[in-house]
């Protein structure tokens, strides 16, 4: 059971993930610093929340279940809100970070658009949140040991490995998504994201009640990726372009055609 | 440290390739570099020469191959290009630093869980006498403390050691001190670890086959280090043999002397670094003056390097890689080529452009740094609760120090520590992940709840 299961759910988690940084990461030594970057500041967010879980606990009663759970509740909450908050906190460094590099570089233009950086901030929260929930979970997937043997659920692992993967892909859209509502500053797509994010979580103490969190959670995902799609300048014409592997010919002529007009002058 | 490191494509200067600010001459050369670099210089006109000076030090602490980092880089003249240059070229040094960083992060960590040997407690190094079973925690604090004093002591008198003795030209004897360091790394600790990873995988070799895998190892590794050798194969001897020296320290050094001492000697790195008689920066400012390289074996580069011989268009062919022509063109002996522990030779500005300078961008990374990275992942990997989280966080964390100290790097220019950021980040994560966010995501993990 072990290795199998260790490299089936890790693949489920992080496939999608691991495919989007080789394809679309790693080529570029600016995304892989904003991605390495962003998973500092959601590190960050994690330890104040940490932190604030901590004394919380630390000062309550530690024999009372039911206010250890409401304490955890609270933990998650305080959690997914500073979450969002260094979000936005990334979004203005990555804004200023985009105006020095325009300034500097030859051409006036930064040699990353905002768009791009949303894009790989997104990303890079998802993966450090999946890799944090999940990381020991694999690891101990991997050793001897029965699951659920107090009573359990039996599909813990692999219900972890789709959530896991549920969450990177929606960190990614949430990124997209949340870069573009501040930039255009229509706060109520911040609010939406926000609260997406806190649905989400709140799902997930649904849990092992898989029906319950899994399904929306995925149709919460499915909605936020097509959201983020049509966000990042996406739209049906787009993918039927993309899927038809034309090429653009028109585009090229109309720029033949704007190079001569200096040269008759 | 972290040095930037300019090559320069003509042998008939006198000095060395380091020249001010020139204009290209000539239309840039081919890609006989890897290419990137060919066609950064295409597009720029003006070349930016660093100098760059790297401290390290010696800490030649029982192997010896620590050095500290600091950089340092020189300027000529700037103007708005070079900003560009610099910034350009920022990002791709960066990540020319993550990669040999990350590399030698996974063979510890890799190491430390899976083979039990390098956790065990199987005594202490002479440099660390005290021990820390003791009863009460203030007498471990305290004898944690007097390790710590006692190690960075140590460090620090055989810095100021090599920097006499390179001040007074003794450099037969640093060679030979340095030699016979990587000598023990390459095939003790090497026999060593093979033993080890041999016995947790129950894999049986001979003795034949033994001595042969680490002779050869160790002899292309001594080659490869100490004279002439393909870059890639330096720099994976390099991460390897900062890999072994990390796993030494975190086996012999007790828990709490261990954070103490990577506190401590980011501190020390600071003030040797930058402090005007600190003995990095009399060591770098000494090497400037005398425009040679500095040791080899002691600094990894990223930058490409040539071998002798390599068949190249012409223009290539008179290209030095920085190491191995300061080297010649100064010194006629053929040892400090790979070593990248030269701070590029510092040139007084040479006004006089000659034909087009190939200019080759690479940072410089003293070998010390490597070592004391891997260490406090390595660490944070040991710990009794083999918690994965916390040496995540402890790897992003020192990954960002290593970006913050090189952006600080590309601002200020000059030779800068590249322990402080990271071990600070390094060690407040380590702290703060392994007592707060390890019991919450803990307890969040065992009601699968996701955050």
């Amino acid at each position: 059971m072990g290795a199998a299961v260790f490299f089936g759910c890790a693949g489920i988690a992080f496939g999608p993930a691991l495919a989007l940084v080789l394809l679309t990461v790693a080529a570029e030594p600016l995304r892989v610093i904003i991605l390495v970057a962003g998973a500092f500041f959601w590190l960050v967010s994690l330890l104040l929340a940490s932190l604030i879980w901590f004394i919380s606990v630390h000062l309550s009663d530690q024999g009372n279940a039911k206010l250890q759970y409401g304490l955890l509740i609270f933990g998650a909450a305080v959690s997914v809100l500073l979450q969002e908050t260094f979000r936005f906190a990334y979004f203005k460094l990555l804004k200023k970070a985009d105006e020095g590099l325009a300034t500097i570089s030859e051409d006036g233009q930064s040699p990353i658009s905002l768009k791009q950086m949303a894009y790989v901030s997104g990303l890079s929260f998802g993966i450090i949140s999946g890799v944090f929930s999940v990381i020991n979970i694999l690891a101990d997937s991997i050793g001897p040991g029965i699951v659920g043997i107090h009573g359990d659920s039996q599909y813990y692992f692999i219900t972890s490995a789709f959530l896991t993967m549920a969450i990177v892909l929606l960190h990614t859209f949430w990124g997209v998504i949340f870069f573009d509502a501040c930039e255009k500053r229509r706060y109520w797509c911040l609010g939406l994201v926000v609260t997406s994010h806190l649905v989400t979580s709140g799902l997930t103490f649904l849990n092992p009640w898989y029906e319950a969190s899994l399904v929306p959670i995925y149709i919460i995902t499915i909605g936020m990726g097509i959201w983020a799609f049509y966000t990042a300048g996406g739209s049906f014409h787009n993918i039927l372009k993309c899927l038809s592997c034309e090429q653009e010919d028109d585009s090229r002529v109309m720029m033949y055609s704007a190079l001569q007009v200096p040269f008759e002058d | 440290m972290i040095t930037f490191m300019n090559n320069s494509d003509s042998e008939d200067e006198p000095c060395n390739e380091r020249t001010s600010l020139m204009s290209a001459e000539s239309p840039p050369v081919p890609s006989y570099q890897d290419g990137m670099q060919a066609s950064e210089t295409g597009e720029a006109q003006t070349h930016r020469k660093r100098q760059t000076g790297s401290s390290r030090s010696p800490n030649n602490v029982a192997e010896g191959n620590v050095s500290d980092s600091g950089v340092r880089v020189r300027e000529s003249p700037l103007d708005n290009e070079e900003e560009e240059l610099t910034l350009k070229y920022g990002a791709k040094h960066v990540i020319m630093l993550f990669v040999p960083v990350t590399l030698c992060m996974i063979v510890v960590v890799a190491t430390i869980k899976s083979v039990r040997f390098y956790t065990e407690k199987n005594g202490q190094l002479i440099y660390t006498p005290f021990s820390e079973d003791t009863p009460s925690v203030g007498q471990r604090l305290l004898n944690s403390v007097l390790n710590t004093i006692i190690m960075i002591s140590v460090i620090v008198v055989m810095t100021v050691f090599l920097v006499v003795l390179y001040k007074y030209r003794c450099y037969k004897f640093i060679h030979g001190w340095l030699i016979l360091s990587s000598l023990m790394l390459l095939f003790l600790f090497t026999y060593i670890y093979l033993g080890e990873v041999l016995k947790t995988y129950n894999v049986a070799m001979d003795y034949p086959t033994v001595i042969l895998v680490i002779w050869n190892f160790g002899a292309v590794g001594m080659i490869c280090i100490h004279w002439k050798g393909p870059l890639q194969l330096q720099q994976a001897y390099l991460i390897m043999i900062s890999a072994l020296m990390a796993l030494v320290f975190i086996k012999y050094l007790p828990e709490w002397s261990a954070w103490v001492i990577l506190g401590a000697i980011s501190i020390y790195d600071l003030i040797a670094v930058l402090c005007p008689k600190g003995p990095l920066r009399m060591l770098v400012e000494t090497a400037q003056e005398r425009n040679e390289p500095i040791f080899p074996a002691l600094i990894y580069s990223s930058a490409m390097i040539w071998t002798v011989g390599m068949a190249k268009p012409d223009t290539a062919a008179r290209g030095p890689s920085q190491q191995t022509w300061d080297a010649d063109g100064r010194e006629n002996h053929g040892s400090p080529s790979h070593l990248d522990s030269q701070i590029s030779e510092t040139s007084h500005p040479i006004t006089s452009l000659e034909e087009l300078e190939e200019e080759e961008r690479g940072v410089k990374l003293g070998l010390g740094d490597f070592i004391f990275y891997s260490v406090l992942v390595g660490k944070a990997a040991a710990t009794p609760s083999g918690d994965w989280n916390t040496t995540l966080a402890c790897f992003v964390a020192i990954l960002i120090g290593l970006c913050l100290t090189l952006l600080l790097l590309a601002v200020f220019k000059k030779a800068l520590p590249a322990l402080p950021i990271s071990i600070t980040f390094g060690l407040i994560f380590y702290f703060s992940t392994d007592n707060l966010v390890r019991p919450f995501m803990d307890t969040l993990a065992s009601h699968q709840l996701y955050i």
